[in-house]
Parts: C-alpha cells; sequence; structure tokens
C-alpha cells in the first residue's frame, strides 16, 4: 500500500507499575493501519489487546514509542490539542459505557455538546445518527431499557456523531450472543463501506476478524506475534500462537492422548486441495478404518482451510498406502510421533 | 397549653431554618471538596497526591471532633461572623463546620461509584475535566446524591438539637430547657417524638425523589 497510513504505531512500549511488580503489556510494538481497513487485533487474555488500543487515543500514555494519528503524533500535542484530536478518533468498548441517566438521543448528542454545538444542531445529528445504526424509533429511551445489542449501536452512533476517521473496538461484541453479534458486526462493516471510516476491531474470538477484517495482527506476550490479510495468515499460520486462535482447543492445548497405534497424522487443508470428502475417500479407498482425533476445518470463499489430526492404523502397508492416496490427493500432511508437547 | 403550642410551633421553624439553611451551606462548601477528593484520587481523572491527602486530612480532622466540643470550640469565630453565640443564627456557624467535611464525604462516595468505563468513554470523546465532574460525574451520581442529602439532612437535624444545650434555638433548646431543666418529661417525649417525623419526612422526600430521578430503574 502506497497509502498513508492513518494509524501509524511505532517502537511503542506500555510497562504498568515498577520494581516487582512491573508489567510489560505492550513490548516494540510497530503498526500501520490504513484509510478505509477494518483491520483486526487478535490475542488471548492479558496479551495486551486493551492497552494496545488504549493507546491509540491515549487513553493509555505508552512509556516509549509514538502513537501517529492521521498525521499528528498524539504523544507531543498540548492536553487541548489531544482533546481536539481525540474528536476524530471514536471509540466503542464491551461494557457500552453509555451514560445511564441520559436517553438515547442524549446520549448521542453528549460528544456534540462536548465541542459546543447548539442543542438543536446537536440534536439533529444525534437523530441522524440513531436512524443510521437503526434506531430511530428508541431515541427517548434509556439504556436501562434497551437490550444489549441495543447499547452497543446507541454506542456506535455516538461514537460516529462527530464524523471520526478512525473507530476503535475494545471487544465491542464481547458481551454479546452470537447472533447480536453478527448484527453489530454487519453494522461496523456497512458503516465502513459508506462512511469511509477506518475500523479497529479487538477480540479474543478468530470468528470476528474472520467476518470482517482485511488485515490481522496477532498479539501475544506484549508482542505481535504475526501480521497479514486475514486469508494469508488462515492459511499459513506460522506461529504456535497464531495456531492456537485459528484451532482453538487443539491437541496441543488439550494435551490429551488417543488410544491406539500412537502414530498421527496431521492433515493440512491450506485452500489448495480441491474440496472433496479426503478422509471417507481414503479409508474407502485403504479399505481401514482410521480415527479422527480432532479436526478443523471452514470454508472461506470456497476453499478449505483447517487441519485434521487422524490415529493411524498400526498396520505399516495401510499406513503406507494411505500416504500415498493423500499425496495423489495434493492433500498436505505431516506425520507426528508424539501429539501433545511438554 | 396554648402557649406551649406556640413555643413548639416557633422551635419548629426555627430548626428547620437552621438545619436547612446550614445544610444548604454545607453542600456549597462540601460538593466542590468532595469533587476534588473524587477528581485527584490515585485513580481519578485529575490524581493529584499532595492536594488530595491535604484536603482529605482537613476533612478528617474536623469530622473527628465530637459536634458537642466543637461547638463550644469554635464560639469565638461563630461571634465574630454572627455577633452572638447563642440562639438558632449562631448555631449554623458550628452545623456549617461540622457538616461540610461530613457532605463532601458523601458527595464523595457518591461519585466514585460513577462507573470508571463511563468516564473513559467520555475522555475517548474528549472531554475537559470541568466536562466531566459537569455532565458525567454530577449528573450520574444524581439519584445518590440525593439520597445522600436526606442523610446529610436529618443529621444536621440531629447536631441542632443538640445546640439547645449551649444557648442554641430551636426544638432541642426547648427540650432541654423544659423537658431536662424543669423535668417536664411530657414535653421531652413531644419534641422527641416531633424530631422523629421530621426525620422520618426528610427520608421519604429523599428516598422518593432519588427513585424518581434514577433512570437505571426501569
Ligand atoms: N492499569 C493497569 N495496571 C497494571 N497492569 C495492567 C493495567 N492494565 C493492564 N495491565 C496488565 O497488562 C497486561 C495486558 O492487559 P490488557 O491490555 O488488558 O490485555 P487484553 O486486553 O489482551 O486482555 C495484563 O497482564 C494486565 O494485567
Ligand atoms: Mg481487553
Amino acid at each position: 500500500m502506497t497509502e498513508e497510513p492513518i494509524i501509524q504505531l511505532k517502537g511503542l512500549n506500555k510497562t504498568f507499575g515498577s520494581g516487582e511488580g512491573q508489567v510489560v503489556a505492550l513490548d516494540g510494538i510497530d503498526l500501520s493501519i490504513y484509510p478505509g481497513e477494518i483491520f483486526g487485533v487478535i490475542g488471548l487474555s492479558g496479551a495486551g489487546k486493551s492497552t494496545l488500543v488504549r493507546c491509540m487515543n491515549l487513553l493509555e500514555r505508552p512509556t516509549r514509542g509514538e502513537v501517529i494519528v492521521d498525521g499528528q503524533s498524539l504523544t507531543t500535542l498540548s492536553e487541548k490539542e489531544l482533546r481536539m484530536a481525540r474528536r476524530s478518533i471514536g471509540m466503542i468498548f464491551q461494557g457500552f459505557n453509555l451514560l445511564m441517566q441520559r436517553t438515547a438521543l442524549d446520549n448521542v448528542c453528549f460528544p456534540l455538546e462536548l465541542m459546543g454545538k447548539s442543542r438543536r444542531e446537536a440534536r439533529k445529528k444525534a437523530r441522524e445518527m440513531l436512524a443510521t445504526v437503526g434506531l430511530a424509533d428508541r431515541e427517548k429511551a434509556y439504556p436501562a431499557q434497551l437490550s444489549g445489542g441495543q447499547k452497543q449501536r446507541v454506542a456506535i452512533a455516538r461514537a460516529l456523531a462527530t464524523d471520526p476517521k478512525v473507530l476503535l473496538c475494545d471487544e465491542a461484541t464481547s458481551a454479546l450472543d452470537p447472533t447480536t453479534t453478527l448484527s453489530i458486526l454487519e453494522l461496523l462493516k456497512e458503516l465502513n463501506t459508506r462512511l469511509g471510516v477506518t475500523v479497529v476491531v479487538i477480540t479474543h474470538e478468530m470468528k470476528v476478524i474472520e467476518k470482517i477484517c482485511s488485515r490481522v495482527a496477532i498479539l501475544a506476550h506484549s508482542h505481535i506475534v504475526e501480521m497479514g490479510a486475514v486469508e494469508e495468515i488462515f492459511r499459513h499460520p506460522k506461529t504456535m500462537e497464531a495456531r492456537t486462535l485459528i484451532y482453538p482447543a487443539s491437541v496441543e492445548e488439550t494435551g490429551e492422548s488417543y488410544p491406539g497405534g500412537g502414530r498421527f497424522l496431521r492433515l493440512i487443508f491450506d485452500g489448495q486441495a480441491t474440496v472433496r470428502p479426503v478422509v471417507t475417500e481414503m479409508v474407502l479407498a485403504c479399505g481401514a478404518p482410521v480415527n479422527i482425533a480432532y479436526a478443523d476445518t471452514k470454508l472461506i470463499d470456497g476453499k478449505m482451510y483447517g487441519q485434521i489430526l487422524l490415529e493411524l492404523p498400526g498396520d505399516r502397508v495401510t499406513v503406507g498406502k494411505m500416504l500415498s492416496f493423500l499425496d495423489d490427493a495434493g492433500v498436505k500432511y505431516e506425520e507426528e510421533e508424539e501429539t501433545h508437547n511438554g | 397549653m396554648g402557649n406551649m403550642l406556640g413555643l413548639v410551633g416557633t422551635g419548629l421553624l426555627e430548626t428547620i431554618y437552621m438545619t436547612l439553611g446550614s445544610t444548604v451551606i454545607a453542600y456549597i462548601i462540601g460538593l466542590p471538596v468532595g469533587l476534588l477528593l473524587v477528581v485527584t484520587d490515585k485513580e481519578g481523572i485529575r490524581p493529584h497526591l499532595v492536594l488530595n491527602r491535604t484536603v482529605g486530612i482537613i476533612v478528617n480532622i474536623l469530622r473527628s471532633v465530637p459536634f458537642i466540643i466543637l461547638l463550644v470550640w469554635v464560639m469565638p469565630v461563630t461571634r465574630a461572623i454572627m455577633g452572638t453565640t447563642i440562639g438558632s443564627k449562631a448555631t449554623v456557624v458550628p452545623l456549617v463546620i461540622s457538616a461540610a467535611p461530613f457532605v463532601a464525604r458523601m458527595v464523595e462516595s457518591s461519585a466514585k461509584e460513577v462507573d470508571r468505563g463511563v468516564i473513559e468513554a467520555t475522555i475517548s470523546m474528549g472531554a475537559s475535566t470541568m466536562q466531566i465532574v459537569r455532565k458525567v460525574l454530577m449528573p450520574e451520581a444524581k439519584p445518590s446524591l440525593i439520597i445522600g442529602a436526606a442523610i446529610a439532612i436529618t443529621t444536621v437535624l440531629g447536631y441542632s438539637a443538640m445546640a439547645g444545650i449551649v444557648g442554641g434555638g430551636g426544638l432541642g433548646a426547648i427540650a432541654i430547657n423544659y423537658g431536662y431543666y424543669r423535668s417536664n418529661s411530657q414535653i421531652m417525649l413531644l419534641m422527641v417524638i416531633v424530631l422523629v417525623v421530621i426525620v422520618q419526612i426528610f427520608q421519604e422526600i429523599g428516598g422518593r425523589l432519588s427513585n424518581k430521578t434514577d433512570k437505571r430503574i426501569r
């Protein structure tokens, strides 16, 4: 991409506390996010995701490094300048964080009031925003009268009322049920297209990334361990951390052992091979059963990604037949003696 | 007996005047102090350890002096301000000095109840410290602040009755002068009943007002 990044983090470090109880939440983070993209950051709990996104509007001031948003280096700004800069960076949260004593409409008016807009102007814009998120008919409702999904819609309307260039979402769907999660993700995608707002999505769920992100960074132990196009990361997860996130509860994680020959075969689907019932065909062709120890495959754009772990029969000849079948079928595989590490 | 009723009526008015007047002045001082304590707290929106500690210690010292001692102790101040140390007007001075730090702590605890996440959301929208105090802390804590005010009023009411011992006016003075010095147990009982009723009324009004303003309740 030749465009200027809208968000740029350079050599970012964030350390909490000092001495014995010191926690390094972020270490040497370099990241560029470009205008109009939906960028995902995924990691397990405690990886530093919230700290990372909170550094993007300086809710958290980095210990070292630079945060550049829309051409401005935030750490060098005066307090007043920073408040101005924050108007062009919207943010939504897992807990919605609406003002409980204000109606939906007045919640959306809030950032406009802060800017000194007249009540009339603020209400006009707020109504527009509520209509955009599909809540025109609930303007008089208080947050306590709204469902989780509706609250997040109000929060989105509020975050976008000042026409920001960036929307930061910290686990914005983590408190919602799967159906509501999908509808909120679809809304974010629609707003991204319609308004051109750059969206940064923080999550611990791969399906959120899969659903709306174009690029993703994998955060583990305060570092970005992998970054790239979502499809690319799915296809070749290089690190252990990436695999753990893409194939949750994999054997590496559970460490369970399976009875049988003790030899395992890991089939790897990277979107190259044609979609077909490979295991079934193999069993039929070789005339011997296999035990499926673990499987997690996904279809993305009509291509198959994921892994299947097979426990092989003890008979070497049958194993040989199976391997040659897989070779012919163009399926990648790895043979493993021991499946659990440690 | 008619004379007695007139006496009680005047006492009641004096008590209400002392109580409400002192509470209002105590809030004028205590509300900003309480908000200052929240804002400058270690976890506050503008931490300032030295200021927070200093104000906190002053508040604690004033709160730990028993009211009856404070009453006598501040007499020179009372005379300087009011020109006298007796009567209900004079009682306002020790009442305010005693109630303001109490109010500050009540306000502090109410404002601390406001969800940290909500405050962060408003910071992320570019709110200044003053805007957060005026548009977030106070309105969001309103139901709790109202309950606190009802408690403050009833506490001040109790103190105002105590002031009767050293020449303050109102129902407390009647209870002391007639009920205690002249051993009129009926008057004593009547005063107690009137005070209990007033406390009930203020609590009830506070509770209802708080519930009515609180939009967290469906
Ligand atoms: N305010 C804080 N004070 C001390 N430690 C913190 C603070 N915020 C986060 N941390 C620590 O930093 C690490 C990363 O936290 P966080 O960014 O919240 O992770 P995530 O959002 O990925 O779950 C954790 O170890 C957490 O305990
Ligand atoms: Mg988090």
